[in-house]
């Protein structure tokens, strides 16, 4: 029998996201990590570990009034606050800190910000921007005809991913886009990046999250529903330049993140609840299915085709909608980890019943980085 | 803003920018992998030796996979290709498809290619186009 050590006891979204034109970036940080301390009746100097993606970890300590013990400002991009859960819960079990904050802010459609969240990369700049990717849909998207070669993905199943994640999105209040899609929807929306079109890409949002991590131990002393981590989690590096990629079908950062995450969880994927696969783009929950272990290499397509994904399926995948669908401000992490921490505690509006293990997987860069995280609603197993 | 960028070159890579200024595609290679790498470095990546060594590619590859951009980019007018290159010598690299009109048809992924050179100021960047000079 393993005991859980770590727990999430806070967690919360800015008060509100998509167009947040009247707060900062540092603003959105700091509006999400009050909403949190709220959640769980704790107060600023009540945290002494601090940590954060794409913005300066010191700022965000100062904007809060905390003085902490331990921090950690890891910006790899979007899934930097996936790492930071597990970074977060290896300083707790050492004695580093007891009660960790991890915001996200990110201005990412009003621009109320001075800097970009990742550094650039030198070789990135000397070697693909110049020929004009410089933007995610024309980078991003790079590899996605080779795969479609290669394992025989389709056009209508990529369609697919944005059709069923609006379905998703349609339960949350919350979502940005919620009227129903369909294929042809999809593939007759604005050209972008071919073969991509506009609904096969993210949302351009405003917004942020925070979570707050303590001891297994202490959890049962807050109000909220211990959401526990189950294993050590995982996380890898390709690389910044997506054109170096070993492959085009498959990522090496996921399947070296995901097989570290489900080996020291001790878990089989059939006894997985809920999942999120960060979503930038339509592609990324294919390669995820498939990196992560749940179905075959050149399965992904197909998988998410049959409706094995949506509501009602038997691995519901995105249940906030995803980027696409519910919100994007940049670096998305953070959202995929607070809907997996509400469907833990039983209170997603896209609620799937029963659900007691979540795996949240996501991407940083354009495949350059990963980290996966396991949550359970168990203190033991 | 209307201008492509120019690559920021460092002294690392400044051996791949004068051979593309003389019309030649140099990469580094190790000789105790017996494989060339790209992007260049004073170092194989496979082994980390720093004994390697410069050498000039063929120039022929095949298309690898690619994006059509609607989406403007500086200097760039949409539509415009962007591509991933696998040369003969096994590397990977992005470039435009340059003498080919940027429509899916046209754009066949494993088609042959050839290296071109474009001059963007003092700087000259390599390209790729169809063999045989492109349709």
């Amino acid at each position: 029998m393993s005991r859980a050590s770590i727990a999430i006891v806070g967690a919360a979204e800015s008060t509100r996201m998509g167009k947040v034109p009247e707060l900062s970036q540092t603003g959105l940080h700091a509006d999400a990590a009050l909403n949190a301390l709220t959640d769980c009746g704790l107060r600023p100097d009540d945290i002494d570990g601090v940590a954060t993606g794409g913005h300066d970890v010191a700022e965000i300590c100062q904007y809060l009034g905390i003085t902490p013990t331990w921090y950690d400002g890891t910006s790899v991009g979007g899934c930097s606050f996936i790492t930071l859960v597990r970074h977060a819960a290896a300083a707790i079990r050492q004695g580093l800190c007891t009660t960790v904050l991890i915001t996200h802010g990110e201005s990412g459609r009003s621009n109320n910000r001075n800097h970009r969240p990742i550094f650039p990369s030198m070789q990135q700049q000397e070697f693909e921007s110049i020929y004009g990717p410089l933007i995610p849909p024309s980078r991003f998207t790079l590899p996605v005809l080779r795969k479609m070669k290669d394992d025989g993905l389709t056009l209508e199943q990529l369609a697919m991913v944005a059709v069923v994640q609006r379905e998703w999105a349609a339960y949350h209040p919350r979502a940005t886009a919620r009227d129903p899609i369909t294929v042809d929807d999809v593939l007759s929306s604005k050209m972008i990046a071919w073969p991509f079109r506009k609904l096969m890409c993210c949302l351009v949002s405003d917004g942020g999250g925070a979570l707050i991590l303590t001891s297994a131990e202490r959890a049962r002393d807050f109000p909220t529903k211990p959401v526990y981590l189950r294993g050590a989690g995982g996380e890898s590096i390709e690389g910044p330049m997506i054109s170096q990629m070993e492959s085009f079908s498959s990522s090496k950062a996921f399947r070296v993140s995901g097989k570290a995450a489900f080996d020291s969880a001790g878990i089989s994927h059939a006894e997985v609840d809920h999942l999120m696969i960060y979503d930038a783009f339509a592609h990324l929950p294919v390669y995820g299915l498939e990196d992560l272990g749940f179905v075959g290499r050149g399965e992904g397509g197909a998988f998410i085709a049959e409706g094995h994904t949506r509501p009602g399926g038997k691995l519901p995948l995105n249940t906030n909608g995803g980027g696409l669908s519910y919100m994007h401000s940049g670096m998305y992490g953070m959202y995929a980890l607070q809907e997996a921490v509400r469907q833990m505690r039983g209170v997603s509006p896209g609620q799937v019943e029963g659900a007691k293990l979540s795996v949240v997987h996501g991407v940083g860069g354009m495949f350059s980085a990963a980290a996966t995280v396991v949550m359970t609603t168990e203190d033991g197993w | 803003m209307n201008q492509r960028q120019i690559p920021t070159i460092h002294p690392e890579t400044r051996f791949y920018w004068d051979g593309a200024r003389q019309g030649r595609l140099l990469l580094n290679s190790c000789p105790a992998c017996d494989k060339a790498y790209f992007p260049p470095r004073p170092f194989c990546p496979t082994c980390g030796s720093r004994d390697v060594t410069v050498i000039e590619a063929s120039g022929k590859g095949r298309l690898y996979s690619y994006v059509i951009s609607h989406l403007p980019a500086p200097g760039y007018e949409p539509p415009f290709t962007v591509a991933v290159v696998q040369l003969e010598e096994g590397v990977k690299m992005v470039t435009n498809i340059v003498d080919c009109p940027a429509e899916p048809e046209l754009l066949v992924l494993d088609m042959a290619l050839e290296v071109t050179f474009e001059s963007r100021g003092d700087v000259t960047v390599p390209q790729f186009r169809p063999a045989g000079g492109g349709t």
